[in-house]
């Protein structure tokens, strides 16, 4: 079953096409990467499916939903979270304060005002955030400052946090850019591991070892334009592919 | 028509006070990216510069006269101000042209205020947060004002500009009105040329000199021109001082407008921040068209058949218009996007 | 949050703070500041910056239009004691109301933008209440003059009773001067910073901060960032406006120059003194702040030399004249040096002071309150 449906997406920045009519589609349960050159507009991609920027044209669905139009926190709120390539997290608060905040997200909405309860003593939200932080083995840092971490803690406290939401689908924006072969390796079998909950993911990655590892089909985007989909080892030996990567040196 | 052209002229020298010192502030946050809250205390320090040549000035020798005697029967002292006495008509003239003349005290004051202030202060805050930036030079402010009003005491010090152009002239008799509806002082016209003359040559400076070409690229680009390995920290310090001149500048020529206190420097300041907002943070054209406009708006706010419709709208157009631009167009009138935005 | 809190904790943190301050005419006696006038300032100020600090301290948004708030309450304050009477109560809740609903209409509008142009539009919103406040609405405000209470008003529930002198609050017979003043006030304080402590431990205290770290992150976890940062305004602006029904109820006068900028400059000095960010420190910067300007602005060149006669003439006469420079007419140089050297130096304020000192002394995390430092909201 489709989760998510893109048709026919154009965007353009000044003179420049950054998309040009980008049909793309997502099998529930799946694990999506989409690949490609430097420059072919993936990170555009990703930013017009979770609202962060506005397609000139064309549509994008969740399910039944339009997507096109929505706010970002909305588009979060019906089961689409979001990794950056840089670890977004609240730096100046502790790592359990770090997952309470999408677990409430999750159970209490867009906003709640709630100003008047303690949330030390709510322990439905403590639990399940402790439950996270242990299942990505930041448990015992829990105390700690967020922005004190490592980058591939980082990482981990961020997948952390949009897992606590449970979200149906899940963005991740070259999850392991920037990091040593070991926290690749470590990031690599977190990701398989939620595979197991049944969250789709879309996986936008550089680092091929990644998207071999991880991805169920591949999309291959070259200056704003699909060239290739298929399963991985099929696109392994595609040769629009290896063109679009200069002779395939990467592959 | 004529009470249009009236208002108009009332507004442009406003204007020209409030699109000088915005013009240094947009200079200081386009390049250094500090927002100088201390900005009107320039100002407010130009104008004391003009005080105080004059006071100088006008230091008075007393002599007296043995063979003429007051009404009291006392000896008649005869005061005559040092200058004057040691100059003759030179010193005379120069007691009458104090206010212009100050401006040659005041540049190398001015630059000094401002070298000791970058060096002092502001540099060690280029990579803090604006909000620190914000307090630590409102706390600046309210230094300078108080160390002013403690040599100069609380009350306005009154200021003349040279006689010469004391009076009024009577511009609606030249232009075919009827005479005696558009008077404007000449000191106001000197003072909208003076804005003009410095307003030109800061733009000058920074379009026909390398040194220029460098800060507007600093201004487009901090980052990349701090890359080339251009000595960009003794730039900025150069920048500083210059925007502290055009300000002081402005205050100096502005005394015989208002007369000189020790808060005039926040009074204006708040305003020439909304101006800023108004032109668009970090661009020099707008700061510059932006106070001209609100300006001119103040003033027509100000007239009586306006504000018989609009009672108080005298009062907050300037807030008013920028909540408007600020809502409407963020970065307002000639901005780059984004300026400031988190 | 670097320690843990508990609800235990917290109350006794509580009752602790309040026999602190209500024994304060004892203790703080022998500096002499024991007397109600000084005490009623500690208390009124200590719940302005209180709740100043729930929106600079815990969202990061810098407000420079707060004294607004502060008028608004005073007025509404002297109104609600001319039309209803002298109690204090309904005075102090008609002047929430207004003040809350004030803030809600200038946070819409100037929480659409953030950083240093946020300060700006409530600055602008501040100065136009000021000016107006002088000019248009004098019927309201009565202008220059200051609105007052006056023996012809209806004050419906207390209009018969006759009394000759100034018309004063009195709460069911006791007056609002003195002592009895500064013990109404303290309870409010109490009030106010007992639902403060809630905010901070509430999920919208955890919501407030997020706002403040990353705003970000917050759009894609699926929260507004907006209704938060502007019910913080609002309650924020509500302390403010009771504060200033305070300076009403202890003193039944309300002038415009209460609202001006820089007794909102005043709000963000006392905040960021004793530290943005935290419970105390606040508090503790108002009340420093209003005890030295008391102090130093009673000061005049007589006790100066009184205070350095000890030293040989030629000291004390220059030490003396720069002196007194900051004392008397000049304490506002005090307070602007003040100002410079605690955001150069110290930008955690003095509970940030204290933490270190602790931490010298411990070698191990102290555990004194959290001290966010004062980053702004960019």
């Amino acid at each position: 079953m489709e989760i998510l449906r893109v048709e026919g997406v154009n965007k353009s920045f000044g003179g420049l096409r950054a998309l040009n009519n980008v049909n793309f589609s997502v099998e529930e349960g799946t694990v999506h990467a989409i690949i490609g050159p430097n420059g072919a507009g993936k990170s555009t991609f990703l930013n017009c499916m979770i609202g962060r920027l506005a397609p000139d044209t064309g549509t994008v669905k969740f399910g039944d939903i339009s997507l096109t139009g929505m706010k970002p926190y909305e588009i979060n709120q019906v089961g689409v979270s979001r990794v950056f390539q840089t670890p977004e997290i609240f730096s100046e608060l502790t790592l359990l304060e770090n997952v309470m905040i999408p677990t409430m997200a999750k159970r209490d909405g867009v906003f709640a005002l709630h100003a008047f309860k303690r949330l030390d003593q709510d322990t439905e939200i403590v639990d399940q955030a402790l439950h996270m932080l242990e299942d990505v083995g930041l448990a015992e840092k829990k105390d700690s400052i967020a922005g004190s971490l490592s980058r591939g803690d980082k990482r981990r406290l961020e997948l952390a946090m949009c897992l606590s939401q449970e979200p149906k689908l899940l963005l991740l924006d070259e999850p392991t850019a920037g990091m040593s072969r070991a926290d690749t390796n470590n990031t690599i079998d977190l990701l398989k591991r939620i595979g197991d909950r049944g969250i789709t993911k879309v996986v936008i990655e550089h680092d091929m070892h990644v998207v071999f590892s991880l991805a169920d089909k591949v999309t291959v985007l070259a200056q704003g334009t699909i060239i290739a989909e298929g399963k991985p080892e099929d696109i392994k030996g595609d040769p629009r592919v290896q063109e679009a990567y200069l002779g395939g040196a990467h592959l | 028509m004529d009470v249009i052209l009236l208002q108009l002229l009332n507004g442009l020298d406003k204007g020209g006070a409030y699109a000088l010192i915005a013009l240094g502030l947009t200079l200081i946050f386009g390049t250094l990216g500090v927002v100088n809250f201390a900005h009107g205390a320039l100002f407010m320090l130009g104008a004391f510069c003009a005080v105080s040549f004059n006071a100088l000035l006008s230091l008075e020798l007393v002599t007296i006269d043995p063979d003429k005697t007051t009404a009291w029967g006392t000896p008649l002292e005869i005061r005559t101000p040092y200058v004057e006495a040691y100059l003759g008509d030179f010193g005379a003239w120069l007691l009458n042209f104090s206010v212009p003349v100050s401006i040659l005290l005041a540049i190398p004051v001015m630059l000094l205020v401002g070298f000791v202030m970058e060096r002092g202060l502001i540099k060690h805050f280029y990579n803090r947060a604006h909000a620190d930036q914000i307090l630590v030079t409102f706390g600046l402010a309210i230094v300078l004002q108080e160390v002013v009003k403690s040599i100069f005491g609380a009350n306005p010090i009154p200021q003349s500009a040279p006689e010469t152009v004391r009076g009024a002239a009577d511009i609606g008799a030249v232009l075919g009105f009827d005479p005696g509806v558009i008077v404007y002082p000449y000191w106001r016209m000197v003072y909208l040329g003076f804005a003009a003359v410095v307003i030109a040559a800061v733009f000058a400076f920074l379009q026909f000199t390398t040194f220029g070409m460098v800060v507007r690229a600093g201004m487009a680009d901090r980052h990349t021109v701090g890359l080339l390995g251009i000595n960009i920290e003794r730039r900025f310090t150069i920048v500083f001082a210059i925007a502290a001149v055009v300000a002081g500048l402005a205050g100096v020529m502005y005394t015989p407008i208002l007369p000189p206190d020790y808060h005039m420097g926040m009074d204006f300041l708040v305003l020439s921040f909304v101006v800023v907002v108004v032109g668009g943070m970090g661009s020099l054209p707008g700061a510059v068209a932006a106070g001209f406009l609100l300006g001119i708006l103040q003033s027509f706010a100000s007239m009586n058949e306006v504000k018989a419709i609009l009672p108080g709208i005298d009062q907050i157009i300037i807030y008013l218009v920028a909540v408007v631009i600020l809502l409407v167009r963020p970065r307002g009138l000639l901005g780059r996007r984004g300026v400031m935005e988190s | 949050m670097a320690t843990q809190t508990s609800p235990m904790r917290d109350y006794i943190f509580f009752a602790v703070f309040a026999v602190a301050v209500l024994t304060m005419p004892v203790w703080l006696e022998p500096i002499g500041a024991g007397y109600p006038d000084l005490l009623q300032k500690f208390a009124i100020f200590g719940l302005f910056a209180t709740g100043f600090n729930l929106l600079f301290g815990l969202t990061g948004y810098l407000s420079f239009g707060h004294a607004a708030f502060l008028g608004v309450g005073s007025y509404t304050a002297v109104w609600t004691f001319k039309l209803l009477g002298m109690n204090p109560i309904p005075a102090a809740i008609m002047a929430v109301i207004a003040s809350g609903l004030f803030a809600l209409a200038i946070g819409y509008v100037s929480l659409r933008r953030s950083g240093i142009y946020f300060s700006i539009l409530t600055l602008a919103f501040a100065q136009m209440s000021y000016n107006l406040a002088y000019s248009v609405l004098t019927p309201i405000t009565n202008g220059e003059t200051g609105l007052r209470v006056l023996q012809s008003d209806p004050r419906l529930f207390d209009g018969s009773t006759e009394s000759d002198g100034p018309l004063l609050s009195n709460l069911f017979g006791i007056e609002m001067t003195g002592y009895a003043g500064f013990y109404f006030c303290a309870v409010v304080l109490l009030i106010g910073f007992f639902i403060a402590q809630r905010i901070f431990r509430s999920p919208f205290g955890i919501m407030l901060r997020a706002v403040k770290t990353n705003q970000n992150r917050m759009t894609y976890t699926g929260l507004n960032p907006r209704p938060y940062t502007l019910a913080a305004f609002v309650i924020s602006g509500m302390y403010a406006g009771l504060a200033g029904a305070l300076m009403c109820i202890t003193d039944p006068l309300a002038g415009a120059e209460r609202m001006q900028w820089t007794a909102s400059g005043e709000i963000v000095l006392m905040t960021i003194l004793g530290g943005a960010g935290t419970l105390l420190g606040p508090i503790f910067g108002a009340a420093l702040i209003k005890y030295f300007e008391n102090i130093f602005s009673a000061f005049n060149e007589q006790t100066l030399h009184e205070i350095f006669g000890f030293l040989p003439d030629w000291i004390e006469y220059p030490i003396v004249s720069v002196s007194s420079l900051f004392v008397g007419e000049g304490w506002h140089l005090t307070l602007g040096v003040l100002f410079m050297l605690i955001v150069i130096f110290l930008p955690g304020g003095l509970m940030e002071g204290i933490a270190r000192i602790r931490k010298l002394f411990r070698r191990k995390p102290g555990k004194a309150e959290p001290s966010g430092a004062a980053a702004p909201a960019e």
